[in-house]
C-alpha cells in the first residue's frame, strides 16, 4: 500500500470518526428533544381539553356522553375516540390504539405513543378521566395527533447531518491528499535524484525545504552526492590523465620511429654487405624497430579508442572477399569455410584487423588445425575462429581481451603486442557488434565474431 | 626515376625520407616548411609531392590546395597514423593517396609507383569516346566537357577512365582501390568516396545528382548509364 493511499485512509478514518461522534450525537440530541417536546405539548394540550370537560356528571356512562367527550378533546386536527363501559365514540380508528398503551391508560397514567397510520406518523394520547372527587370515571379517552410535520423535521436534521459529514469527508480527503503531497513531493524527489545518480548523473541534488527530518534526508543526500560528485570526478581526472600520458608518450615515440622505420629497408638491403657482428647488430635493430613502430601503433589505436577518436570507413563489402585477402595476405594456412554473397556494410579494415587477430592468436596459441567459419544469423554476420589447443584456461577467459594480460605470466614477450585481441574486441565493438571467447566441448578456444550486417547505422 | 618534393618539417623523419627515396633511386628535393615547397615548385618541376600535413606556417591542407590550384602533380600526403580527420580533409584538399607515419620505404615507395602509374588500360580505339557532354580521349588522356579540356589529377583521371571502361558496370571500392591506387590489399574506402566527389564536381552539372559517376548503395560506383 502506497504512502498516499495510507495516509488518505488515515484522513478519511479520522473524519469519518469525528464527523460521526458530532453530527451524530447532535442529530440524537435535537432529534430526541424536538420529539420529547412535540409530545409533552400534544399530551399538555390533551390534558387541558380533558380538564375543561371537568367536572364530569357523575352519571352511569352512555353513548351520548362518550361521543361529546370524544367531540370536546378531539381538537382542530386530531381525532378522538373515548372508551367506557364497554363502549366506544368518536371519530378515530381504534385499530391504532395498542394493547400496551390500553394497559398503561386502564392503570390510571396518562400514555402515549407514536404510531404509523394512513401513511404517516401519528401520536396517539391516552388518560382516563376523573371524576371530581378523584375516583376514576370509568371513561378513557385516546387523542390521534398527527406528527408528520416533527418527523419531517427530524428526517431534515438527519439529511443535514449525513451532508455536512459528507461535506467534512470530502474536505477532509482533500486536505488529506494536500498533506500527503506536501510529505510525498520530497520523497519523490529524493527518489528521482537517487534515480538520476544511479544513472550516472552525479550533478543531481534535491532542493532543501525547511528544517523537518525530511529536510535533514535531503541535506544529507545532497552532502553524499556531492562527496561521491567529488571522488568521482577525481578518479575520471586521474584516469584521463593517465591515459592522456600514454596518448602523449606513443605519439612522442612516432615521430623519432617514423624516421628509424623509414631507413629500416635501406638497412635491410645493406646488412648483408656488413661485416659478422655488425650485420647481426644492424639486423637486430632493424627487427626491433619494426616491433616497437607494431606496439606504438598499437598503443596509438587503444588510445583512440579509449578517448572516442576511432572512427569507421564504412564500405559495402563481400565479407568472404575481405576474409580471404585477410588471409591470403597473411600467409595464414587454416580451413575457411566462406560461403558467397555474404555482403555487409562494415570498415573492411577494421574487419581485417580482427580477422587477423583472431587467427594469428589461435595460430600461435593454440594448435592446428585452426578453422574458420563464415555464416549469417539474423542480421548479422558470424565469424568463428576455431583451434584444436588445449582451450582456454578458466582464470584466463575473463581476461582474454584485456590489454597486455599474459596468460603464462613465465613467458616473456610474445610475437604480439599483446594489445591484438583487445584491438579486435574494440573494432567489433565499434562495428556495434560482440566478440566472445569459449572453449569449445571437444577442447580448444573458439572466438565467435558478430557483427551487424547493415553497419553502425 | 621520378623526382619527389618532400615537406616534412621534423628534420630526422624528413633526412631518413630522403634517404629511403634516394637509395631507391629517386632524386629528392627535401624542404621544412610549405613555403619553402610552394617556392621550389616555380623553379623544378618535380614528378610527385609527399606532404606532411602537420607543418609549420602554412599547413599541408594549404599547401595541398594551392597545388591542385596551379595543376595536376600527384600528391601523397604523410598523416599521423588513421587520424580520420586529417585524411578525409587531406583527401577533400587535392591529395591522391595517404601513407600513415610510421611508415617504412617500402611503402611510400609503392604509393609513389602507384599515383605515377599511366593510363589504366590501353584501349585500341584512336577515336574518343563521347558520353552525353563528355569525352574521354584514351590515347591522349585529355577529357573535354563542352569541348573544353576538364583539368583532373591523375588519379581522378584513372578512376574515370577505370569506371568508363565498363559503361553501366558496378564496380565496388575494394575493386577500384585495386584498379585505380594499385592496392593490392584491403584499402581505405574513403580513397574512392573523396576521389568521385572531386571528380563529379569537374564533371557533372550537379555533383548531388550525377547522371556520369552514379552511386550504386551496398554495392559501389558505376559509370551511367546515361
Amino acid at each position: 500500500m502506497t504512502l498516499r493511499l495510507r495516509l488518505l485512509l488515515a484522513f478519511a478514518l479520522l473524519t469519518i470518526v469525528t464527523a460521526a461522534a458530532v453530527a451524530g450525537a447532535g442529530y440524537v440530541r435535537a432529534r430526541d428533544a424536538i420529539v420529547q417536546r412535540a409530545q409533552d405539548n400534544a399530551v399538555i394540550e390533551t390534558t387541558n381539553r380533558v380538564e375543561q370537560l371537568y367536572p364530569l356528571p357523575a352519571r352511569p356512562v352512555d353513548t351520548a356522553i362518550l361521543e361529546r367527550v370524544a367531540a370536546r378533546v378531539s381538537g382542530r386536527e386530531g381525532q378522538a375516540l373515548a372508551y367506557g363501559n364497554g363502549v366506544s365514540a368518536g371519530g378515530m380508528n381504534p385499530s391504532v390504539i395498542t394493547a400496551e398503551l390500553r394497559s398503561l391508560v386502564s392503570s390510571g397514567r396518562v400514555g402515549w405513543q407514536r404510531v404509523s397510520y394512513a401513511d404517516g406518523v401519528w401520536l396517539v394520547v391516552g388518560m382516563q378521566l376523573r371524576v371530581s372527587s378523584g375516583a376514576p370515571s370509568g371513561i378513557e379517552v385516546y387523542v390521534l395527533r398527527p406528527f408528520t410535520s416533527e418527523i419531517a423535521f427530524v428526517d431534515e436534521l438527519a439529511r443535514n447531518a449525513w451532508l455536512i459529514g459528507g461535506a467534512v469527508l470530502i474536505l477532509a480527503l482533500g486536505l488529506g491528499f494536500l498533506a500527503a503531497r506536501g510529505v510525498l513531493r520530497p520523497v519523490r524527489e529524493l527518489q528521482l535524484a537517487a534515480w538520476q545518480l544511479g544513472q550516472g548523473d552525479l550533478s543531481a541534488r534535491v532542493p532543501v525545504r525547511g528544517r523537518d527530518e525530511l529536510a535533514s534526508v535531503a541535506s544529507t543526500f545532497n552532502s553524499t552526492a556531492s562527496s561521491l560528485e567529488h571522488h568521482v570526478g577525481e578518479l575520471r581526472r586521474m584516469e584521463a590523465d593517465a591515459r592522456r600520458f600514454v596518448a602523449d608518450v606513443s605519439h612522442e615515440l612516432r615521430t623519432p620511429l617514423a624516421a628509424m622505420t623509414a631507413v629500416t629497408d635501406v638497412l635491410d638491403a645493406e646488412t648483408a654487405a656488413l661485416p659478422g657482428v655488425a650485420g647481426q647488430a644492424a639486423r637486430l635493430v632493424n627487427r626491433e624497430t619494426l616491433n616497437l613502430t607494431r606496439l606504438v601503433n598499437d598503443l596509438i589505436e587503444v588510445t583512440r579508442f579509449d578517448s572516442g577518436t576511432a572512427a569507421l570507413a564504412l564500405d559495402d563489402v563481400d565479407v568472404a572477399e575481405v576474409v580471404r585477402t585477410c588471409l591470403r595476405m597473411r600467409g595464414f594456412e587454416i580451413t575457411a569455410t566462406l560461403p558467397d554473397g555474404v555482403r555487409a556494410r562494415l570498415d573492411p579494415r577494421r574487419l581485417d584487423v580482427i580477422v587477423a587477430n583472431l587467427v594469428g592468436n589461435a595460430l600461435r596459441h593454440g594448435a592446428p588445425p585452426v578453422s574458420l567459419v563464415l555464416s549469417v544469423s539474423g542480421s548479422s554476420l558470424v565469424i568463428e575462429v576455431a583451434d584444436s589447443g588445449p582451450g582456454l584456461p578458466a582464470e584466463v577467459l575473463p581476461h582474454v581481451f584485456a590489454r597486455f594480460y599474459k596468460a603464462d605470466s613465465s613467458r616473456g614477450r610474445s610475437e604480439g603486442s599483446g594489445l591484438g585481441l583487445a584491438i579486435a574486441w574494440e573494432n567489433a565493438r565499434l562495428h556495434r557488434g560482440t566478440l566472445v571467447a569459449a572453449n569449445r566441448p571437444g577442447g580448444g578456444a573458439l572466438f565467435t565474431l558478430r557483427l551487424p550486417l547493415g553497419g553502425e547505422s | 626515376m621520378p623526382r619527389v618534393l618532400l615537406i616534412e618539417d621534423d628534420e630526422a623523419v624528413r633526412e631518413g625520407l630522403s634517404l629511403a627515396l634516394t637509395y631507391q633511386g629517386h632524386t629528392v628535393d627535401a624542404v621544412r616548411t610549405g613555403e619553402e615547397g610552394l617556392d621550389l615548385l616555380g623553379s623544378v618541376t618535380p614528378d610527385v609531392v609527399v606532404l606532411d600535413l602537420m607543418l609549420p606556417g602554412v599547413d599541408g591542407f594549404e599547401v595541398c590546395r594551392r597545388i591542385r590550384a596551379t595543376g595536376d602533380l600527384p600528391i601523397i600526403m604523410l598523416t599521423a597514423r588513421n587520424d580520420d580527420i586529417d585524411v578525409v580533409a587531406g583527401l577533400e584538399a587535392g591529395a591522391d593517396d595517404y601513407v600513415a607515419k610510421p611508415a617504412q620505404a617500402r611503402v611510400l615507395e609503392a604509393r609513389i609507383r602507384a599515383v605515377l602509374r599511366r593510363s589504366t588500360a590501353s584501349v585500341a580505339e584512336v577515336v574518343a569516346e563521347r558520353y552525353g557532354d563528355l569525352t574521354i580521349d584514351r590515347e591522349g588522356l585529355v577529357v573535354t566537357r563542352f569541348g573544353r579540356p576538364v583539368s583532373l589529377a591523375p588519379t581522378e583521371l584513372r578512376l574515370l577512365l577505370e569506371l568508363s571502361s565498363s559503361p553501366g558496370r558496378v564496380m565496388s571500392r575494394q575493386q577500384l582501390l585495386g584498379s585505380v591506387w594499385d592496392q593490392g590489399y584491403l584499402g581505405d574506402s574513403r580513397l574512392v568516396d573523396a576521389c568521385v566527389q572531386r571528380l563529379r564536381s569537374k564533371i557533372e552539372d550537379d555533383a548531388a545528382a550525377p547522371v556520369y559517376v552514379q552511386t550504386v548503395r551496398g554495392f559501389g560506383y558505376r559509370f551511367g548509364p546515361l
